[in-house]
């Protein structure tokens, strides 16, 4: 394992007067897969959603790839190399496959050619589909065009909110073999899910959230066998 | 393959407009103005116009999800400002019988002095009035560019309902005596450079264009405006009408894409004001009514929300319905029926039942999303698709 990419210091971030994450601090190492677990409302997606910029933190500091960008708009962010995969996929339906692509790749400037066939070879299925309205496609072929479109920005960091929700066990398994997949190609993945079992077989790093904090820490297999996890998330 | 096929594109788009130019000349030259026919040249002056507005509203409305109804304030804007700076100053006076002009000269003469020519000649005509036209878009836009400050962080109905006000807001002010000065007040304008000026002597006879000057600046102007649906700007602006929140997680800023969407829709609904005001020979704010904008709302809808080519065939068959074809059920008689039913106001129901059942069988507009030559390329698709089909149920 090489040095941290990603580095998150005592981030707070509140809506209102509620606060939703209270001083959550964690590392993310480069080449690794960092998984959050944790509950409804424990604070996962806005974690993901304040270190690309959509939410302002209250307070902490996130330092990627050496700089300060605490507070920063999404475009920079993702000039930088963090693309979020949001939740609920959010695909443009109306748009082609090929089209949503090219979306992802909106802040470059360069040729494409290249990062679509790269993505076409992850994901074999797309090119069938390439001409298709992204609304057309099933849930599962959904959430490769979103994880598709991300990569199309060339992320040093991909963040994933929640891949496999409203899956099938069987898509669920793909998603997170493409997962394991992307990161042997040098991309960072920094995903959160509630189905805690599969995410972290995959990790190699994973932390529980649990309203607002971080309670536990450890690679992903020693996550798998404490005690207080399997019986808060693994339901065993 | 792919840049054949582009090749291939651009050739049949200029064939079809060089072709539409011809005819547009030819047309002219051909019905003479008492004909019964020449109502033809009016509908297609007016629905070029019309055409160029519905597919500027239509980036906004369509292609960018903004629902904006202020296209008849910012034509106003685009027409008074055309108004005012081609109006010659021999004529200044008489228009402006109860002020003092400020803008006294029009570009068209100015830039005839500038080549010492006499104040009507050709060239100045028609530079000052392209000059004009680009200075109402202009106008327009920054117009746009102010009032999307505060409106366009509002979202769908109460952007509707703050731009429909914006667009009465500038229909007031512009009739404001105060301002008389430059816009007459309630006054009329008129005595500014017209279709029918667009008459040159060519190797000794008149060659009217008339229909063509409307026709070549609106297909110029949509030509831009589908180059820019096409370029990754346009897919900026789909991104935003689908999903704002994955547009911007794709790093796209949503207010500067929504500011520049309005801004380019207003210079061309400016320009279309601009071109307006040649086609009605006079103009006065009070014309410019919220119905206009309806008018066009109906055509980006008839046409089909995100489609070009349908906004343009909805403009010609709504101005020849509302103009041409069914103004008979206004005079008594009707495809050679006479009756008293068709009296004053009995267009309107007619048409009224016609946009009702368009709207009922074709319900997303007559292209939907699709553009003309999408009907085309259908047909050959099926052909191609069942080699890749093996991956799962295809649509």
């Amino acid at each position: 394992m090489s040095g941290v990419i990603l580095s998150i210091k005592d981030l707070q971030v509140s809506y209102g007067g509620i606060e939703a994450v209270k001083g959550v601090s964690f590392d993310v190492h480069e080449g690794e897969i960092v998984t959050l677990i944790g509950a409804n409302g424990a604070g996962k997606s806005s974690t993901l959603r304040s270190i690309v910029g959509l939410v302002r933190p209250r307070a902490g500091q996130i330092v990627f790839d050496g700089e300060d960008i605490t507070g920063q708009d999404t475009t920079n962010i993702v000039k930088k190399g963090i693309t979020l995969v949001p939740e609920g996929r959010r695909i443009f339906p109306d748009l082609t496959v090929l089209e949503n692509l090219k979306v992802g790749a909106y802040m470059r400037r360069d040729r494409l050619d290249e990062d679509i066939e790269w993505v076409y070879s992850l994901f074999p299925r797309l090119r069938e589909r390439s001409w298709q309205a992204g609304g057309t496609l099933s849930g599962g072929e959904q959430q490769m065009l979103a994880v598709g479109r991300a990569l199309m920005s060339r992320p040093k960091l991909l963040m994933m909110d929640e891949p496999s929700l409203g899956l099938a066990p069987i898509i669920v398994r793909d998603i997170f073999s493409i997962i394991n997949e992307i990161r042997k190609r040098g991309v960072t993945i920094l995903l959160i899910e509630q189905n805690a079992n599969m995410a972290l077989q995959t990790a190699d790093t994973g932390y529980v959230l649990e309203t607002g904090r971080i309670t536990i820490s450890g690679t992903g297999a020693e996550l798998l066998s404490n005690e207080a996890v399997q019986a808060a998330y693994l339901g065993t | 393959m792919e840049k054949s096929r582009k090749k291939l594109n651009v050739i049949i788009t200029a064939a079809f407009l060089i072709a539409l130019y011809a005819l547009t000349i030819l047309l002219d030259a051909v019905i003479a103005p008492t004909s019964r026919m020449y109502m033809l040249i009016t509908v297609i002056q007016k629905s070029a116009v019309y055409a160029l507005v519905a597919v500027s509203m239509n980036l906004l409305n369509g292609f960018t999800g903004l629902f904006s109804l202020g296209q008849a304030g910012f034509m106003l804007i685009g027409a008074y400002t055309y108004a005012i700076f081609s109006i010659p100053s021999e004529n200044t006076a008489s228009v402006y019988q109860y002020y003092d002009a400020v803008v006294t000269f029009s570009f068209q003469e100015a830039i005839n002095g500038l080549f010492g020519l006499e104040a009507t000649a050709a060239p100045g005509l028609i530079l000052g009035a392209l000059l004009a036209m680009l200075l109402a878009g202009a106008v327009a836009a920054l117009f746009a560019w102010l009032i999307g400050l505060p409106v366009l962080r509002l979202k769908s109905d109460y952007l509707a309902i703050a731009t429909l006000g914006f667009a009465e807001i500038i229909k007031a002010i512009f009739q404001w005596a105060k301002l008389g000065p430059l816009t007459n007040g309630s006054n009329v304008l008129r005595g500014y450079t017209r279709l029918s000026d667009f008459t040159f002597e060519i190797g000794g006879t008149s060659v009217s264009f008339a229909t063509f000057v409307p026709v070549f600046v609106a297909s110029m102007c949509i030509l831009l405006i589908v180059l820019l649906i096409n370029s990754s700007y346009g897919r900026a602006f789909k991104a935003i009408r689908e999903d704002e929140v994955a547009a911007e997680a794709m790093g796209i800023k949503l207010f500067k894409h929504k500011q520049m969407a309005f801004c380019i829709s207003c210079f061309f609904a400016g320009v279309g004001g601009a071109l307006l005001a040649m086609f009605m020979n006079t103009i006065q704010a009070a014309q410019f009514k919220s119905s206009m904008t309806y008018e066009i709302l109906l055509i980006v809808v008839l046409g089909g929300l995100g489609s070009v080519t349908g906004s343009c065939i909805a403009s010609f068959l709504f101005i020849a319905c509302s103009e041409w074809w069914l103004r008979g059920l206004d005079s008594g008689s009707f495809l050679g029926i006479e009756s008293t039913i068709f009296r004053s106001g009995f267009r309107l129901v007619v048409f009224s039942v016609i946009i009702m059942l368009v709207v009922l069988f074709f319900r997303k507009g007559l292209m939907g999303q699709k553009e003309l030559p999408d009907l085309f390329r259908r047909r050959r698709k099926p052909a191609a698709a069942p080699a890749s089909a093996e991956g799962g149920a295809s649509k």
